[in-house]
């Protein structure tokens, strides 16, 4: 059907959508009026929790909305979900593939649900098909693919009838760099050869950028609609990238106390600068510290945008109030007593890098096989005492398996582990005891009270009488747990969920903190308050493990390894594996530019992602 | 329907029955836990007295004594011990060594063969009431085959008086596995039947693959259809396997006919699939799914249908609860089908109500799921 109609596809007024929560009653959406336009590609960004899937599913008439409107292709979407339906593709975020239905009878059974007649499937498939990549594994059951070919597939199902409005609910969450790139290149063939209006929802900032237009969402408000250049507009030459000799996360520090500085992100070997007012700030006495500042003028990007809307939001409350509840070391090497663990004078981490006596975890020849399948495949690298290191890779790159030999909880089949000096194979529990783990998801007691899982979590380490009540008095207050105490862990809000988790994670004061995806789908500036917590701990000589698919958490990282198919592909500095993939039409590329890179410079057998 | 909607439920029939194929969960809720389930009962739960030592005391033998006395050595249902007088055995008695006392008392021989009525005495241990009463109904059949085969060998007429003659009818072995069998495959397809449904509607919603489903033009009974029909086949291969265990491996007769009992089957299968069906919209997990299919479906089945606790012996209002749990109705006519036979009186009645709750659950399944979140 032409989609000559030139009324909008989708048309929220006044939306707005609760949940109730045992007694309250959570407003999910609050009043959203947007319009997505027709053949073009909507954006609809934010943190987790932002409301994005409550909207996807109201526009798919899977919800009613409390009140407000929604009109889908011209139709009242409450009143006749069934035509709205007939005419859409949704794609949820865990799409529902049959698992033990291979990928033919997958397309097969959305094609019979879709009413596509049996003569128009094999032209059809045939294209999908092609345009999926999935051509090889018709065979193959939908549980034996990859993360990124069941999105392939999630899409391919949802496209077997041509719709005139499809919905994308996070396609691109934790699908590897590679695929993710080819999900949107199917998008833009999409839009551009079919006329298909897509909404697209996502976590990832650097996503709006390639969108139409963009609903920007953020605990439920509508933050900011508009083309993604209108966002960047408004923030034109207010962002720098700030150089000096002085190490970066000291750098770093400084110049978020600066005011009139929104926005200070270490990124590579530099800091990212963003300010108040487009005027360019004066490098010299910018910084005491560091007198050799220079500023160079970049691009503004879409998270600068909200990352000013945030700060407008909250009275721009200057980054200066955020400053480190203890004395931030020099890289130099001058070690803080705020800890009550002997700070040793090792040489810093940045120096240190490569030393021998200093490394606290060393992993070499590490491999596991689950029966045939070989999970992690002769991993080595060493992490120096107070350096933070990141694991990246997808969905499935064996991070998680070789997190969990590094916690003692899954012996290795060959090579060697050694953790805090411990051996991991003979003594793992000792060596457990000088780690601090924070989960991915929240882990803590959601029915225990900020107060009561602190002092569980202290007891489960073993912390009694004086030293328990001194560590969970240190907690509340360099975590600002204090005002909330006597709330239950269930009802706070996201930001304080986490930290009340690092605060658990460092009751018995580790030597070595473990990070699984610490800050993906978090707001910016919840992410920015987290890794200044963790890059202070570094400074104090806690030695910092990540793991993760998120490129933005790499920049953070002093150095990593990318991972894929269980193997280690890359390992170095950020800057260094950036550095590698640059080329002449790709004078400054980014994490995941390098990563595709380095993905597409491996061997076939490890790219079959 | 249409082509379109018939494509799509063709389409949906297909992809479950592949997925039963592939699964084996599926398979081994409808074969595996019914077998497993009918042999633990089956050969662990019986209500029938083996074995059962008893106390005899003859005060004073004689040929009439002894020839009574040797029914019991050649009973399966007794382990007879002699005891020389009612004093030891009432020791006997109170340190559990037997379940029973019987005693000839010293004028035994006289008075029968005076023509008189010449009573026996019987001490029945009532701790284990249930025991009890098998203990008292077998003595009474042994006395009574006793007479009977006195009086034949007298020639015909009988001289002496029977004072009991019990007759079991419809359950002529008197075993309790007969009885207990057809009850418990009520039992278990209750279990089985509810517990398909829930549970694979609980899993599509746990994929992820239930939402996916919605959002395309298949109807909301398009879905529930596609659920019944393929789990309504299996849940009956599960009947016909469990029936076929109880005739061939515990012999239970079957007297009534096989068309009656598939027919009353299939209605007891909708019955129980339509329950799985309203959990299911209820529980959106497996696990949760589980436990409220095994506490509102196997439970009552198991306590209040009948199969093992008679419901006229229960207190009124637990009677009148029974009404609601569709197994009292199936119990009834599986018991009937197996051991007496088309039994009309028993069986329309029962299958009536069967109906009516297929119907109600049916319709409550169809009225209570949405094609919504909310």
């Amino acid at each position: 059907m032409p989609d000559t109609d030139p009324k909008p596809a989708v048309r929220l007024a006044g939306v707005r959508r609760g949940f109730r929560a045992g007694k309250r009653v959570v407003t999910a959406l609050d009043g959203i009026t947007a319009e997505a336009a027709r053949g073009a590609v909507t954006g609809l960004v934010g943190p987790d929790g932002a409301g994005k899937t409550t909207l996807m599913r109201l526009i798919a008439g899977l919800l009613r909305p409390d009140a407000g409107r929604i009109e889908v292709l011209g139709i009242d979407v409450a009143r006749d979900p069934l035509s709205v339906q007939a005419r859409l593709g949704y794609m949820p975020q865990r799409f529902g593939l049959y698992e033990d239905l291979s990928v033919a009878e997958n397309l097969d059974l959305y094609a019979d649900l879709q009413g596509v007649p049996p003569d128009r499937r094999p032209e059809r498939y045939a294209e999908l098909l092609h345009m999926t990549g999935l051509g090889p594994f018709t065979g193959r059951m939908a549980g034996r693919l990859s993360g990124g070919m069941k999105q392939k597939l999630g899409l391919a199902c949802t496209l077997v009838h041509p719709p005139d409005l499809l919905l994308l609910d996070e396609p691109t969450v934790g699908v590897d760099p590679v695929s993710r790139r080819d999900l949107w290149q199917i998008i833009d063939h999409l839009t551009r050869e079919a006329q298909v209006t897509v909404l697209f929802s996502t976590a990832y900032l650097d996503e709006a950028e390639r969108c139409d237009s963009v609903m920007l969402i953020h605990e439920g408000r509508l933050l900011g609609h508009g083309p993604p250049g209108q966002f960047t507009a408004e923030m034109a030459g207010r962002s720098f990238f700030a150089t000096a000799s002085l190490g970066r996360r000291r750098l770093q520090a400084c110049l978020a106390a600066v005011p009139g500085v929104i926005d200070a992100v270490i990124q590579g070997s530099r800091v990212r600068v963003v300010t108040a007012e487009a005027e360019p700030p004066v490098a010299a006495g910018l910084v005491v510290e560091a007198p050799d500042l220079v500023l160079t003028p970049t691009p503004p990007r879409f998270e600068d945008s909200f990352v000013a809307r945030l700060r407008a939001r909250d009275g721009l409350v200057p980054p200066a109030a955020l400053t480190p509840a203890l004395p931030l070391a020099g890289e130099g090497g001058v070690r803080v007593p705020g800890m009550s663990r002997a700070a040793s004078p090792q040489p810093s981490p940045a120096s240190g890098r490569g030393g021998v006596a200093g490394d606290v975890i060393a992993v070499a020849h590490l491999t596991r096989r689950f029966g045939a399948f070989v999970a992690v495949d002769d991993v080595s690298f060493t992490v120096a005492r107070g350096e933070i290191f990141g694991l990246l890779g997808a969905n499935g790159a064996g991070k998680s398996t070789t997190f969990r030999m590094l916690c003692g909880l899954l012996p290795p089949n060959s090579g060697t582990l050694r953790v805090a000096g411990f051996d991991l194979r003979t003594a793992a529990a000792p060596a457990r005891g000088r780690i601090g783990y924070m989960a991915q998801k929240f882990s803590l007691y959601g029915d225990l009270s900020v107060a009561q899982n602190l002092r569980f979590f202290s007891s489960a380490y073993r912390l009694t009488g004086a030293r328990q009540r001194a560590r969970i008095a240190w907690a509340e207050a360099e975590f600002e747990l204090g005002p909330m105490r006597d709330a239950t862990a269930r009802d706070l809000p996201l930001g304080f969920k986490q930290r009340l988790a690092l605060a658990c994670a460092l009751m018995h004061e580790p030597d070595i903190l473990f990070l699984d995806e610490p800050t993906s789908g978090v707001d910016p500036l919840a992410r920015r308050e987290f890794w200044r917590r963790i890059n202070t701990l570094a400074e104090q000589g806690v030695t910092v493990l990540v793991t993760t698919h998120f490129m933005e958490e790499a920049e953070y990282c002093d150095r990593l390894v990318i991972m894929a198919q269980g193997a280690v592909l890359a390992a170095g500095e950020p800057e260094a594996i950036k550095q590698g993939a640059r080329t002449a039409a790709r004078p400054d590329p980014t994490m995941e530019d390098a990563f595709i890179a380095v993905i597409e410079a491996a061997p076939a057998s490890a790219r079959a992602a | 329907m249409n082509t379109v909607a018939l494509r799509r439920l063709s389409g949906l029939l297909r992809k479950e029955s592949l997925q039963i194929w592939r699964d084996p969960s599926a398979l081994a809720i409808a074969f595996v836990l019914p077998a497993v389930l009918l042999l633990i009962f089956g050969y662990g739960v019986s209500l029938d007295a083996r074995n059962v030592p008893i106390a005899l005391v003859v005060q004073q033998p004689s040929a009439l004594a002894a020839s009574f006395t040797s029914q019991f050595a050649r009973s399966p249902f007794f382990r007879p011990r002699r005891f020389l007088t009612i004093q030891d055995a009432e020791q006997a008695m109170t340190a559990q060594q037997v379940q029973g006392i019987v005693w000839l008392p010293s004028d035994f021989t006289r008075r029968a063969e005076a023509g008189g009525n010449s009573p026996i005495g019987v001490i029945v241990n009532g701790v284990d009431a249930n025991d009890a009463r098998i203990v008292e109904g077998y003595v009474q059949q042994v006395w009574a085959a006793w007479l009977t085969a006195r009086a034949q060998l007298a020639g015909g007429r009988a001289p002496l008086p029977l004072s009991v003659q019990p007759q079991v009818r419809f359950n002529p072995a008197v075993d309790s596995r007969d009885y207990l069998v057809p009850g418990l495959i009520a039992v278990i397809m209750t279990l089985t039947g509810a517990l398909l449904t829930a549970l694979v509607i609980a899993r599509e919603w746990e994929r992820g693959t239930m939402e996916a489903l919605m959002v395309t033009r298949v109807t909301m009974r398009e879905i529930l259809l596609a659920k019944l029909i393929p789990y309504f086949v299996l849940g009956m291969g599960g009947m016909a396997a469990s029936v076929a265990i109880a005739v061939f491996l515990f012999g239970v007769p079957l007297e009534g006919s096989v068309w009656v009992l598939t027919a009353a089957s299939g209605l007891f299968m909708l019955t129980a699939l339509g329950m799985g069906l309203v959990i299911s919209s209820v529980a959106r997990n497996q696990f949760v799914a589980g436990q409220i299919a095994i506490i509102t479906t196997f439970l009552p089945a198991f306590l209040l249908s009948g199969f093992v606790f008679d419901i006229n012996s229960m207190p009124r209002v637990v009677q009148v609860i029974t009404h609601i749990v569709a197994a009292r109705y199936f119990v009834a006519i599986l018991q009937s089908v197996f051991l007496a036979g088309n039994v009309w009186s028993v069986i329309l009645p029962n299958a009536f109500a069967l109906a009516v709750m297929a119907a109600i659950f049916l319709g409550l399944a169809r009225a209570i799921t949405h094609k919504r979140l909310d």
